[in-house]
């Protein structure tokens, strides 16, 4: 029996109650005035059906497969597999493939001989997973339809449940969260382990090429992240910035403020779509079009430019930006009072004055949490980058040229054959989570500020 | 402040609730009995409201002494298709406080806002008519509507304190028409304009706290000192204590009081009593319409018109 057939039954068993909950309920209601509605009672039994018994599975589907796995390995058959994990792994995952009807033959002839073992303990565990859930689901199902009576409230019942879903729905993102940050926690202390921390954090060199041969040149390897910060921060911190604050400040206060309603029904959507462009597309108008006119603007000016420039990245990105910016301060100006404005108008302020002095202001909290959010958006931005920034770690402030970042040397660092245990591979987990904990700072900035400036209008 | 029971002598069963205030700018309109007399002496009014209010605007015998403040006349106004205001004639002058009284919606506030046309920020809206301060047509293109509302200041029915120091509210106005010479000179500006607003002893210790965390009363007052502060000739108030407690109410009642005289003041309230105790002129708008305009003291005492005599006496609105 296996766990699909068991998900299937507890599924049916769950209906049933709910209908069965229902009916009953109705009949009852024949006799006495009912608490809660049948529906209620009907949704009390299915949600003691299906949640515990859904809920076991969720947990035992996962183990399952760690308990076949030691127990095929402690029969004979599995005693007497090669002792290398690789051999060993790769015979066992073709067993289990052929067991469940996946695979016709093995490329091992060992795995056809463990197959059937392996089919016995699927079959065993299956049983007793599949078994116990349909009995969660009876057991709770028996439990919701016994409740049924009159003065029962099935409808705080179903409250409670409800709430308890909606707790475990938003539980979910946060442990994933914390789970990430586990993971990266774990895999960068790998590579302190290999690497000095200082070095990564301080170094100016970065050059994580490590040599097959110990008489290569440039055989350690060098992880000074300086550089990548820096064209991470150049790039999206600096030049991006400079053109999304401007435009998608003043193009938030046109049409919060000056545009007629027709005109903003349709500027706003317009300028919406720029943010649902895919970050490719972007990518290769950054590479193929502003790419090139940067550079042979930059040698017109005499500056030293290369194909691949801070600048051109940077300005494509900004463009990409736009929208966060404005439809934050969109939002934030919208929802300063009509009085305010008023207030200043009334005083024979004129219309920019107000905006300037008044609306802004006040607005301010939320513009500031628009650019920071722009801001770790921009930061964490791949594509654009690794189609338009380059490769080369630059320490320089020359924005005709070429600069890298940290998502950037991540790609280059995970695409492709790797080990795991190399500190080129770790290196990714380190910068990954340098990362991570610069958008956390910047939040919790941009929270300190809108919290010190909030001022309150109402 | 003592609330006195005084009635106005009346030759009108009409009781209202009157204060010293009141009884006061009862004393003020005493110079002008003259006139009075003639007023009250008046022909019967036509049945036609719109007739009647035409003829009382550019009577002769109200006010003949001095130049209106400000003069309206038959303006009109529009949201888009439906006509908020229609044909109303007024005059404010400086040296009285007028009131506008009416029900909900009469169109009382939206007259108040073509005085410094606050009408213009609102879409769809249009104003006809002719309007005129010291002589000057406000609605012509070459009257500035920023200095307009630098000569016509205004203060709302809910205080509207920007989010800055109480300084800088009062600094505001001054800042932008650049009416300080630095530091020193704004400092003078921002007290005499707390301390007409009867504010200063209260915040003088604290001008650097945020406008918004004062109490609703102070807040008022706050507003009417960033008005007060453009030294302007005009001051508007569109229900200006509506929002208060009675206390704070009184306090704004007796600050209108003091700045009589040296404004010209328009207030519009939906309270009767408010507007018998500040006032010296009253004006009565009742869907759209002035329906009647003259002395306060007549107004509540005296009106000519059945639907005012119904208002004040609280039968409808």
């Amino acid at each position: 029996m296996t766990l699909t057939f068991a998900l299937i039954a507890v599924l049916l068993i769950a209906a049933v109650a709910g209908f069965l909950g229902r009916s009953r309920a109705r009949a009852v209601r024949d006799g006495a005035r009912l608490n809660s509605l049948p529906i209620y009672h009907g949704a009390y039994g299915f949600l003691w059906a299906l949640v515990p018994a859904l809920l076991f599975l969720a947990i035992w589907s996962p183990l399952q497969g760690r308990l076949i796995e030691d127990a095929v390995l402690s029969t004979p058959q599995g005693q007497a597999l090669p002792a290398f994990d690789m051999a060993r792994d790769a015979i066992t995952s073709e067993a289990y493939e052929i067991a469940t009807g996946q695979r016709e033959a093995g490329f091992n002839p060992e795995s056809t001989a463990l197959a059937p073992v392996y089919q016995q303990f699927i079959n065993r565990y299956g049983g007793i997973g599949g078994g116990f859930a349909i009995l969660l689901a009876l057991a709770g199902a028996a439990w919701g339809l016994t409740r049924v009576r009159a003065n029962f409230r099935a409808r705080a019942g179903v409250e409670r449940w409800l709430m308890g879903l909606l707790i475990a729905a938003s539980m979910i993102a946060i442990l994933t969260t914390l789970g990430i940050v586990l993971s990266l926690l774990f895999e960068t202390l790998r590579f302190f382990s290999m690497v000095p921390a200082s070095e990564f954090l301080f170094g100016t060199q970065w050059s994580p090429q490590m040599a097959l041969r110990a008489d290569q040149a440039g055989s350690s390897g060098a992880f000074g992240s300086i550089p990548l910060f820096w064209g991470t921060i150049f790039i999206g911190a600096i030049i991006a910035m400079i053109v999304a604050i401007p435009l998608g400040l003043m193009s938030a206060i046109f049409l919060t403020q000056y545009a007629p309603a027709k005109v903003r029904s349709v500027m706003k959507p317009l300028l919406e779509i720029l943010a649902g462009v895919p970050t490719v597309v972007y990518g290769y108008f950054a590479a193929l079009t502003v790419a090139p006119a940067v550079r042979d603007f930059g040698l017109s000016l005499g500056i030293p430019a290369s194909s691949e420039s801070a600048l051109a990245a940077g300005l494509v990105m900004g463009i990409m930006i736009i929208p966060f910016v404005s439809s934050m301060a969109d939002d934030s100006i919208a929802a300063v009072p009509q009085a305010m404005r008023d207030g200043s108008l009334a005083m024979g302020a004129t219309r920019s004055e107000t905006i300037r002095k008044v609306v802004l202001p006040a607005a301010l909290p939320g513009v500031v949490g628009g650019v920071l959010l722009a801001v770790s958006r921009a930061i964490g931005e791949t594509m654009i980058v690794v189609m338009a920034a380059g490769l080369a770690a630059n320490l320089t402030a020359n924005p005709f040229d070429s600069v890298t970042t940290v998502t950037v040397q991540i790609v280059q660092l995970l695409t492709g054959d790797q080990e795991f245990d190399s500190p080129k591979t770790l290196a990714a987990f380190a910068l990954g989570l340098a990362l991570f904990v610069i958008t956390l700072i910047l939040n919790l900035i941009a929270l300190t500020v809108v919290r010190r400036y909030r001022e309150a209008y109402e | 402040m003592t609330k006195e029971k005084q009635p106005i002598t009346t030759n009108s069963s009409v009781p209202f609730p009157s204060t010293a205030v009141a009884a006061e700018a009862a004393q003020d309109d005493a110079g002008i009995a003259k006139e009075d007399t003639a007023w009250t002496q008046a022909p019967e009014p036509t049945p036609h409201a719109a007739d009647v209010v035409t003829e009382r605007a550019d009577a002769p015998e109200l006010d003949t002494d001095r130049t209106p403040k400000m003069i309206a006349d038959k303006v009109s106004v529009f949201y888009g298709e439906k006509q908020a205001l229609r044909d109303v004639s007024i005059q404010v002058h400086d040296d009285k406080v007028t009131a506008f009284i009416g029900p909900s919606g009469c169109g009382k506030s939206t007259f108040l806002r073509c005085l410094n046309r606050m009408n213009d920020t609102i879409a769809g809206a249009r104003v006809t008519g002719h309007i005129e301060l010291d002589g000057e047509d406000i609605n012509s293109p070459d009257m500035d509507v920023v200095q307009l509302r630098a000569r016509v200041g205004m203060v709302f029915q809910k205080p509207n304190p920007f989010p800055k120091s109480i300084y800088e509210n009062v600094a505001y106005g001054p800042r932008i028409h650049g009416l300080a010479e630095g530091k020193a000179d704004m400092d003078a500006i921002v007290e005499k304009s707390l301390r007409r607003a009867g504010l200063w002893d209260e915040v003088k210790d604290r001008l650097q706290e945020s406008g918004t965390a004062l109490s609703g009363g102070q807040q008022q007052r706050l507003c009417i000192a960033r008005a007060i502060a453009v030294d302007p000739e005009v001051i508007l108030m569109d229900e200006p204590c509506s929002a208060l407690d009675p206390i704070a109410t009184a306090k704004i009642e007796e600050l209108i009081h003091e700045l009589r005289g040296r404004y010209a003041i328009a207030i519009v309230t939906h309270n009767m009593q408010q507007a018998a105790r500040v006032s010296q002129r009253t004006a009565f708008f009742h869907l759209g319409e002035l329906i009647e305009y003259g002395k306060t003291k007549d107004i509540f005492t005296n009106p000519r018109e059945q639907r005012t005599q119904d208002y004040i006496t609280g039968r409808y609105g």
